[in-house]
């Protein structure tokens, strides 16, 4: 990890370059003009209120939309415009509510993800010759170890619906990392995490990216991306308001006012959050005291 | 009332059950020798004492079965082989079999005959001896604990009697004994059905229908079915040749065409319904006009056949007729596939139905008068030759191996192969990338082209590769039916193949699997082939057996593996419910 952060900056070859994507639906501008780069062995955080526009920019990225205006393009060249082109050139992803293969095993759901990375079709599995055997297992070899490398080796053949809701998420993104990409994007993995969930996966990301796989992500956990990103933005209402570091854009006004709001008139005072602030400390305090 | 929440308590309270069973199961199979109506008016003739027949043979067989799952309940050393999953429900089904069995021909022979008065005693005895049997076996305990509740009513702690645990680990035997099971089993599963299919009059269908519907279920949960499928799936190879030499048998057994005809067009009709369920079980496209396929491939195969009612002069061998009949209906089918594919769910069923009925109706059009003149119309291409495959006239009786072959047995065996190329392609296609493929767009098809997955293109081959299979069928269809006529080709009519019949063989026999739709099939096929007094029922009935199964067996007949796992959870997750639950019964025993 180490290595990793002291190499950033030299190896800072543009993985993912956004310029100018714009989305309208009818009359409703969702993503209005917005710049993003990813470099290589960055993570880069996208933040935002709800219905800011991030899942759509998302979909602009893979291909599900088809950006209004703008062009997103992967290591210099231009994205086409269908989801399984831009999974083949390397940009994989997660969904914001899970969506695997439900009946499917999980081995299977990570097997899916080689889909691109291999290319036996229909005529080789009939016949099944010897390239077709050496894929398979090449294919069931590389999903075992992805299974490792999140730690569900033991449940391969559990059915997808059955594991556990962090489970679930992990699996999405072993399937995702299975049709070796150069770019994840993440969309809200710790959704419904409790703290501890959340600290896994914040390391899995860590370790996706000592794998030299650049990582988007999208989440509204703040601690959870101001401990894990390297530069993180802000979308408001379809347009990007600030890019930085986790500190520059902590410290941005203009983010704590679209999340929270700008003060009223009569607003609380200075006195009155001392006073919040203070109660607030104290209750951590204590109920920390009480779980130990 | 303690005994009332112990959940293994049997459902009556009868001292001795296991012997009154017993003597009721061997009073019911002594009472097959008698003679159990007086005329020989009733089919079978069951008039003679010391000569089971017809329905007397099938009641024989059910109270052996129960007498032996009874007997294997005592412990007796030998027997203890046939129950190693349950030990007292299969009793329980094999008996209510019996009865169910008993009591029709009871109803039966009164019916028919007019009164009651026409039943000789050795009727009566068996029918007291099937009630006996029936109640002394619920006197037996259960094999399984009630979990869902810990207050049953009396309606489920019957069903729970009749559910058993999954056996444990089987002895290891040589592999010669094992393989030598196989074949056994095989050889005894081609007996059953050859005997379905034999059946010459409705009432013996109907008792055959009872006894082996509750027979089966009884070696399912005697566990005996579980140990069977644990070994085909180890010798993989040899069950399946096993299978088919089993199935390619069935023509040397049969001394007439009458019951082959009928095995011809059931293998047809489960050829195609397997290729249906590529599409509709694996790739999960509701095709509502999948009968089309085979009509091409039946056309097709027609006018290339050199009949003289044909548009075209020509005389194909039949290899070329049967690939041009291929490649017309992968043409048709990608034709058909390419604008109709962009749709999804309910919308595609009902484009692909609509396409459906346009091949028939374009085909009765192209009659000279409303097109120009390909198919003849409404009447259809008539006088299709037989085959003839290098010198080998099918139509025509062949001498093999002493047996004689008739017209129809060489049909079967053609079309047998087909069947072969379609499990084939059904199993590798299936364990694939391309199968996965299929399967990922099924369960969700944004995340499927979000893992780059081509979904047309996918959704395309499994469409066309659908649609091959089925044309080649239908090659063979046109020469064992001589006539190709649009009205074949329905989307739902009385007569299988139709379109609502090959989807409900496919539902009904279990989606994803391979024998699934050979069983539906078969099943769709023979009870109205067999049951013609109920034409006017039959889809009424229908109906209502679709409704009851996707109340009582979403999965269908035959469950594949995922779907297993998806309607009935087990192994997986709920163990610890399960301890649960047994912490819960045990408090609540405690607690009374």
């Amino acid at each position: 990890m180490n290595t990793m952060t002291t190499t950033t900056p030299e190896t800072a070859t543009t993985v993912l370059d956004a310029s100018g994507v714009t989305m309208r639906f009818g009359g409703l501008t969702a993503v209005r003009n917005v710049d993003l780069t990813v470099n290589a062995g960055e993570i880069v955080g996208l933040i935002g209120p709800n219905g800011a526009g991030k899942t759509t920019f998302f979909n602009c990225l893979t291909g599900l939309y088809v950006p209004t205006e703008g062009k997103v393009r992967y290591k210099g060249t231009v994205l086409p415009p269908k989801p399984h082109l831009v999974t083949q050139a390397g940009i994989a992803r997660t969904f914001q509510n899970i969506r695997l293969f439900a009946n499917m095993t999980v081995l299977e759901n990570v097997l899916v993800g080689r889909h691109t990375r291999t290319k036996e079709g229909l005529w080789s599995a009939l016949l099944r010759g010897p390239g077709f055997k050496k894929a398979e297992a090449a294919s069931h070899e590389r999903a075992k170890e992805l299974l490792e490398f999140i730690g569900l080796q033991d449940k391969a053949d559990h059915l997808a619906r059955n594991l556990p809701y962090g489970d679930q998420r992990k699996l999405e993104i072993a399937r995702a990392l299975a049709s070796d990409p150069g770019l994840l994007l993440l969309d809200e993995p710790t959704a419904g995490m409790n703290p501890q969930e959340t600290r896994v996966t914040e390391e899995l990301i860590f370790a996706i990216r000592d794998m030299g796989i650049a990582v988007l992500v999208i989440e509204h956990d703040m601690r959870f991306i101001f401990n894990l990103c390297d530069r993180v933005a802000c979308l408001v209402q379809g347009e990007k308001l600030v890019e930085g570091t986790p500190g520059d854009v902590q410290a941005d006004e203009r983010v704590v006012a679209a999340y929270l709001g700008t003060p009223f008139e009569d607003a609380p005072g200075a006195d009155e959050v001392a006073e919040v602030e203070a109660a607030e400390a104290h209750s951590t305090t204590r109920t920390e005291g009480e779980t130990q | 009332m303690t005994t009332q929440t112990n959940p293994t308590t049997p459902l009556l309270a009868i001292p001795a059950a296991r012997a009154i069973t017993t003597a009721g199961a061997a009073l019911t199979l002594a009472s097959t020798f008698l003679a159990w109506t007086w005329t020989a008016e009733f089919p079978g003739d069951l008039t003679v004492t010391g000569y089971p027949g017809g329905l007397q043979v099938l009641t024989l067989v059910g109270a052996a079965l129960t007498l032996l799952f009874t007997l294997s309940g005592y412990g007796i050393k030998g027997l203890g082989w046939l129950t190693p999953g349950g030990t007292n429900s299969p009793v329980r089904l094999a008996a209510l079999g019996v009865l169910g069995t008993m009591g029709f021909t009871f109803a039966a022979i009164a019916i028919k005959l007019g009164g009651i008065v026409n039943l000789e005693p050795g009727a009566w005895i068996g029918l007291v001896g099937a009630l006996i049997t029936v109640a002394a076996s619920l006197g037996l305990p259960h094999d399984q604990n009630i979990t869902d509740t810990t207050t049953p009513t009396p309606l489920e702690r019957f069903l729970n009697s009749l559910r058993a645990p999954a056996p444990g680990r089987p002895k290891e035997l040589p592999s010669w004994a094992e393989i030598l099971i196989i074949v056994a089993a095989f050889g005894i599963g081609l007996y059953v059905i050859t005997y379905g299919i034999d059946t010459e009059y409705p009432e013996l269908f109907v008792g055959y229908l009872i006894i082996s519907g509750f027979a089966v279920t009884a070696l399912f949960k005697a566990g005996l079915m579980a140990r069977l499928s644990a070994l085909t799936t180890k010798y993989r190879t040899i069950a399946v040749a096993a299978a088919f030499v089993a199935a390619a048998a069935f023509p040397f057994t049969q001394t007439t065409d009458q019951f082959t005809l009928i095995a011809v067009n059931i293998l047809i009709f489960a050829t195609v319904a397997l290729g249906l369920n590529i599409v509709v079980g694996l790739a999960g496209l509701l095709d509502l006009g999948y009968v089309a396929f085979l009509g091409v491939g039946a056309y097709t195969a027609a006018l290339v056949s050199g009949t003289t009612a044909s548009a075209f002069d020509v005389q194909f061998p039949f290899w070329a007729s049967v690939l041009t009949g291929a490649a017309v209906s992968l043409i048709f089918g990608v034709v058909i596939g390419a604008p109709t594919l962009r749709l999804r769910g309910d919308y595609l069923a009902i484009v692909t139905l609509g396409f459906g009925e346009i091949f028939r109706i374009a085909v009765g059009n192209l009659d000279g008068v409303s097109g120009p003149q390909i198919t003849n119309g409404p009447n259809g291409v008539p006088n299709i030759p037989d085959l003839n495959f290098l010198g080998y006239d099918f139509g025509e009786s062949h001498t093999v191996l002493g047996f004689e072959l008739g017209s129809y047995a060489n049909y079967y065996l053609l079309m047998l192969l087909a069947m072969i190329l379609v499990v084939l392609v059904f199993s590798r296609a299936g364990s694939s990338r391309i199968g996965r493929a299929w399967v990922a767009i099924r369960e969700d098809e944004t995340a499927a082209t979000a893992m780059g997955i081509n979904g047309f293109r996918v959704k395309l081959i499994a469409f066309a590769l659908g649609a091959t299979l089925a044309g080649i069928a239908g090659t063979v269809q046109a020469h064992v039916q001589s006539t190709v006529v649009p009205e074949m080709y329905v989307f739902a009519g009385p007569v299988p193949p139709n379109s609502a019949f090959l989807l409900a063989a496919v539902i009904l026999g279990g989606m994803g699997t391979i024998s699934g739709p050979l069983i539906g099939a078969t099943l769709l096929y023979m009870i109205p082939a067999k049951l013609q007094f109920l034409q006017d029922y039959q889809l009424l009935g229908f109906g209502l057996a679709l409704i009851l199964l996707m109340r009582f067996r979403p999965e269908g007949l035959i469950a594949n593996r995922r779907a297993k796992l998806e309607y009935h959870e087990t192994d997986q997750l709920d163990a610890a419910d399960k301890t649960l639950a047994g912490t819960t019964s045990g408090t609540t025993k405690a607690g009374a």
